[in-house]
């Protein structure tokens, strides 16, 4: 179980040569060894979402991934969506819309509607919500997450 | 959907900051990936808690192998149990050790602690501890926990009881005997868990230089935190420094004392290093503080005319293993009896609750506390006697709504202004009742079954020391302190006491505050959650801090405004009332001739010869403030479709009428009522910690525990009616909790509403689609 490997993690187009156990999963390595804190954990099995990054433009539940698998992929993290002092559109869409409040599930939120929205822009509304119902959000009973995803789209769709 | 029925504002300086949906402060470093949790800190030590796999028992022994960093109660002799007091309901003070010390009392509770230098080796390591319980029979109903020949989770208590209170109005028989009409309802609440997206965690860094601790904790209350850990560890408040960073949510699970945070700051004395714990979600469900789990009954009396004449309850709550710390167990009872008749004139009442040991978790505050049940169970009652009368449950509620105010309740309590017949009459008409009678008739003649459910309550908010002083606590709450300074570079810095977890309260006092002092929100600062920094306060719950942080805020803003204008006057050589406070300078009103805050600011530090000894040097003013309280109310609606196949429960529209007084900013407002109203439809329909009958936990991930998704909630439709009330100085009352509180009532309500056909009753929560179907068929009436 101790054994280590060495990996290279390009999150947000760095790369990071890391030396990790098998076990060890892409959540861990991101934020203990690659120290990019942005990506949060809150149940580690699953279902919650909140450690939703992008693999290869996938949003991955990065607590069931081994970061031995994400070796020499493409990771895009919450910290990689602004351009300099420029915002994201979701990000801005976010704040705009109150779509979040204690901010914890917000970064797995970003980067699965990022993901979502860059594969399918035109994703219909009804899909989209079903989307969104793959992580959990405990403060803002959801509907201001979904208007701000809404709100990004249509300024995705015109720019 | 938003209405605002009225909007009238007071605003100090002549500003409209107070009453906008401006952004939140908060919000840039959020969404970046810049907000820092506890679990971001780096350690030397991680820390892993051993704890019980069983329910009941007596701990033979405790190995680990050689080399393994262990503490185990045996470490800790001298440390004091964390020991909740109350001096009155016959309260059995009872503490809890910090880790398990020879006898176990539920799953999950804490029996070692290992260390190592990794987390995953510090999980290793605990896997390799091996503890020997002798099982003893475990208690897991606090029903039966009240048995005679039940055992006891704790000598020295009678029945298991540990709290009860009793409160019975003169007459009462009088008025029960005069009754044309006794309804009756039996509920229960299952237990439920808050369930933060970011579960707790603790860090604890020794620093050697000043020999003090500095810990890093997921707390609502870091004073307190602070407080009790250095009592429990006998050191001085000095030697502690408690920070509570960007937390992830608490809901009232991050309230209560966590045993595991006095382990830490030990461990962290003890290594002379640093030590860390997050907790996993499993350890969250099965072990950190439960919430609701009661039973109530209650019968009500009417006349011919369906008003209420007298109400009789029996409350029991199932307080688990130990009594939480600082509210005590007595939280949720005890606010259940003094608060039950709800919004509802009713002059006689006569009701028992008690609070029961059991061998579970224990209970805390979760969102709400005590409210969403009452809630669900007197609105069980108004729907059963609408039924009983062949009225429109809406009609019953007219009857018996308060009305006229101040009204002092059968129990004692004083309601200032609110709005409980205008908001249920608001909602109604919002929702179109008549019409929705007409679309239900149409749908069940096509097999399709349609309900509608109303919640009515009050929501007691925004009270300080006299209410917790009332309940008898040793420690009682109140007072919020605000320290407002102008440094000399004319920035403003408010200090606060009180402790936010999401709920944007920087931004909301910084409106505040900008209004009196006329500078822009984006330049206040709100520093919280730091011992070191900020003053000594109570923290963010029931519905509180907008109101003391706020009317604290409020204060202190409106003395700095005084100084500035006096300091302005004398600059300007004008009378302070000609002068007015305007985007970051004072103006002479009418004139040309201004000077600017940062200019009196330097001036204030550094050029005090100015003042001529007129005015005192700096500029820094504090406020306390410590309310009696007051009272929001709402009336909250849900419309559900019932398959009555399958037992699931669609909701096709929520809505809420509610009035909170003042609105500070109304897209915050609006996004707690939408969090607490999510939060009640999962307490409704979803959320159920279940224990098996070894005092397991079958519900030990999120995959079995199951809050609400994007899926399950709709669109949220919100009234506002704003009472200017005058028992707060800025006229707010605070909403935190009121989604919470009518949203399961609303809920199972409609779900009744729509299973009238099958003349069944849903008396329990969550009304999960095997409950639905098992009375569907325990009716006999399905086609």
């Amino acid at each position: 179980m101790t054994d280590k490997s060495d990996i290279t993690l390009t999150i947000n187009g760095k790369a990071h040569a890391i030396r990790v156990e098998a076990r060890r999963t892409l959540a861990d390595a991101i934020r203990e060894e690659c120290g990019q804190t942005g990506t949060h954990i809150g149940c580690e099995h699953g279902v919650c979402g909140a450690c939703t990054v992008l693999v290869n433009g996938e949003p991955v539940r990065s607590c069931l991934m081994f970061a031995q698998q994400a070796d020499g992929k493409q990771i895009r993290t919450v910290e990689g969506l602004a351009r300099g002092d420029e915002m994201h559109v979701m990000q801005r869409a976010f704040m705009e819309n109150h779509g979040l409040q204690c901010g914890f599930c917000t970064p797995g939120f970003l980067m699965l509607a990022v993901g979502v929205l860059e594969r399918e822009l035109d994703i219909s509304d009804h899909d989209l919500v079903d989307v969104l119902s793959s992580n959990l959000c405990r403060c803002t009973g959801y509907q201001n997450i979904i208007k701000a995803v809404r709100a990004a789209a249509i300024e995705m769709r015109q720019s | 959907m938003t209405v605002h029925a009225k909007t009238e504002h007071t605003k100090g300086s002549g500003t409209t900051w107070v009453g906008r949906s401006i952004r939140r402060l908060e919000d840039p470093a959020l969404v970046s990936g810049r907000g820092r949790f506890t679990a971001d800190l780096p350690a030397a030590h991680w820390v892993r808690f051993v704890r019980s796999h069983v329910a009941a028992g007596t701990i033979d022994s405790i190995d680990a192998p050689d080399g393994i960093g262990m503490v185990t109660a045996s470490d800790l002799k001298g440390l004091k149990p964390i020991k909740p007091m109350l001096s009155k309901f016959n309260y059995v003070p009872i503490g809890q050790p910090i880790l398990a010390d020879s006898v176990v009392r539920f799953t999950g509770e804490c029996i070692a602690a290992v260390y190592a230098p990794s987390k995953d080796q510090a999980e290793d390591f605990a896997d390799e501890v091996n503890v020997a319980i002798t099982e003893t029979m475990p208690l897991t109903d606090a029903r039966v926990a009240l048995a005679d020949d039940a055992p006891r989770v704790h000598a020295g208590t009678q029945h298991n009881v540990i709290v009860e209170g009793h409160i019975a109005t003169p007459k009462f028989e009088d008025a029960w005997v005069s009754a044309d009409r006794i309804v009756r309802v039996e509920a229960r609440s299952r237990r439920q868990n808050a369930t933060p997206m970011e579960a707790r965690a603790g860090h604890a860094v020794y620093d050697p230089l000043t020999e003090r601790v500095t810990l890093t904790c997921t707390t609502q209350m870091p004073h307190l935190t602070r407080t009790a850990v250095c009592d429990i560890l006998g050191i001085p408040e000095s030697e502690l420094r408690v920070i509570a960073p960007d937390v992830g949510g608490g809901f009232g699970q991050k309230m209560s004392l966590a045993p595991e945070y006095v382990l830490l700051v030990w461990l962290a004395r003890h290594l002379r290093s640093s030590v860390a714990w997050t907790e996993d979600r499993r350890e969250n469900l099965i072990a950190s503080f439960h919430s609701r789990d009661q039973y109530v009954e209650l019968e009500g009396a009417f006349d011919g005319n369906g008003k209420l004449l007298a109400l009789r309850g029996d409350i029991v709550a199932n307080i688990g293993a130990y009594s939480c710390f600082p509210t005590t167990c007595g939280v949720e009872p005890l606010m259940a009896l003094a608060e039950l008749p709800g919004p509802y004139d009713v002059r006689a009442y006569d009701c028992r609750s008690r609070g029961v040991m059991t061998n579970t978790c224990p209970m805390a505050p979760y969102r709400g506390v005590s409210r969403p049940v009452i809630t669900f169970v007197l609105e069980r009652l108004m729907d059963k006697a609408a039924g009983a009368f062949g009225i429109e449950p809406t009609e019953l509620r007219r009857r018996n709504l308060i009305d006229t105010f101040p009204y002092t309740s059968a129990t004692g309590l004083v309601f200032d202004d609110g709005t409980y017949r205008e908001t249920m009459e608001m909602a109604i008409k919002a929702i179109g009742l008549g019409a929705f009678r007409k679309r239900q008739e149409a749908a069940r003649l096509q097999g399709r079954y349609l309900g509608i459910g109303f919640a009515t309550f009050s929501e007691r908010t925004g009270y300080g020391s006299p209410a917790f002083a009332a309940r008898g606590m040793e420690i009682t709450p109140g007072f919020e302190t605000v320290i407002l300074t102008v440094d000399p570079s004319g920035f403003v810095e408010a200090r606060i006491g009180s402790s936010p977890h999401g709920q944007g309260l920087r931004t909301s006092l910084a409106q505040i505050i900008a209004d009196e002092i006329g500078v822009d929100p984006q330049f206040i600062k709100v520093v919280h959650g730091d011992t070191d920094r900020s003053p000594y306060g109570w923290g963010t719950f029931a519905s509180r801090s907008l109101v003391l942080s706020g009317g604290a805020s409020l204060m202190a803003a409106q003395k700095i405004r005084a100084k500035l204008l006096k300091m302005a006057s004398h600059l300007l050589e004008a009378s302070p009332e000609d002068i007015k406070l305007e985007a970051g300078a004072a103006h002479v009103i009418g004139t040309d001739r201004s000077v600017t805050i940062a200019s009196m600011a330097r001036a204030a530090y550094h050029q005090t010869h100015i003042f001529k000894g007129e005015i005192e040097p700096g500029l820094s003013e504090n406020a306390t403030y410590d309310p009696s309280g007051t009272f929001s109310n709402a009336c909250h609606v849900a419309v559900v479709d019932v398959d009555i196949e399958t037992g699931n429960v669609t909701l096709e529209k929520f809505l809420v009428a509610e009035d909170a007084g003042l609105i500070i900013n109304p897209m915050i407002a609006d996004g707690q009522v939408h969090g607490g109203v999510a939060q009640g439809i999962g307490n409704a329909l979803l959320e159920e910690i279940i224990y098996d009958e070894t005092g397991n936990i079958m519900t030990s991930t999120l995959a079995d525990f199951l809050p609400p998704t994007a899926r399950e909630i709709p669109e949220i439709e919100l009234h506002h009616i704003e009472t200017l009330t005058g028992n707060t100085i800025t006229k707010a009352k605070g909403l935190g909790e009121g989604g919470a509180i009518g949203a399961p009532a609303a809920v199972i309500s409609a779900i009744n509403d729509a299973l009238k056909p099958f003349d069944v009753s849903i008396d329990e929560m969550p009304a999960t689609p095997q409950r639905i179907r098992a009375a569907l068929r325990n009716s006999g009436k399905l086609p």
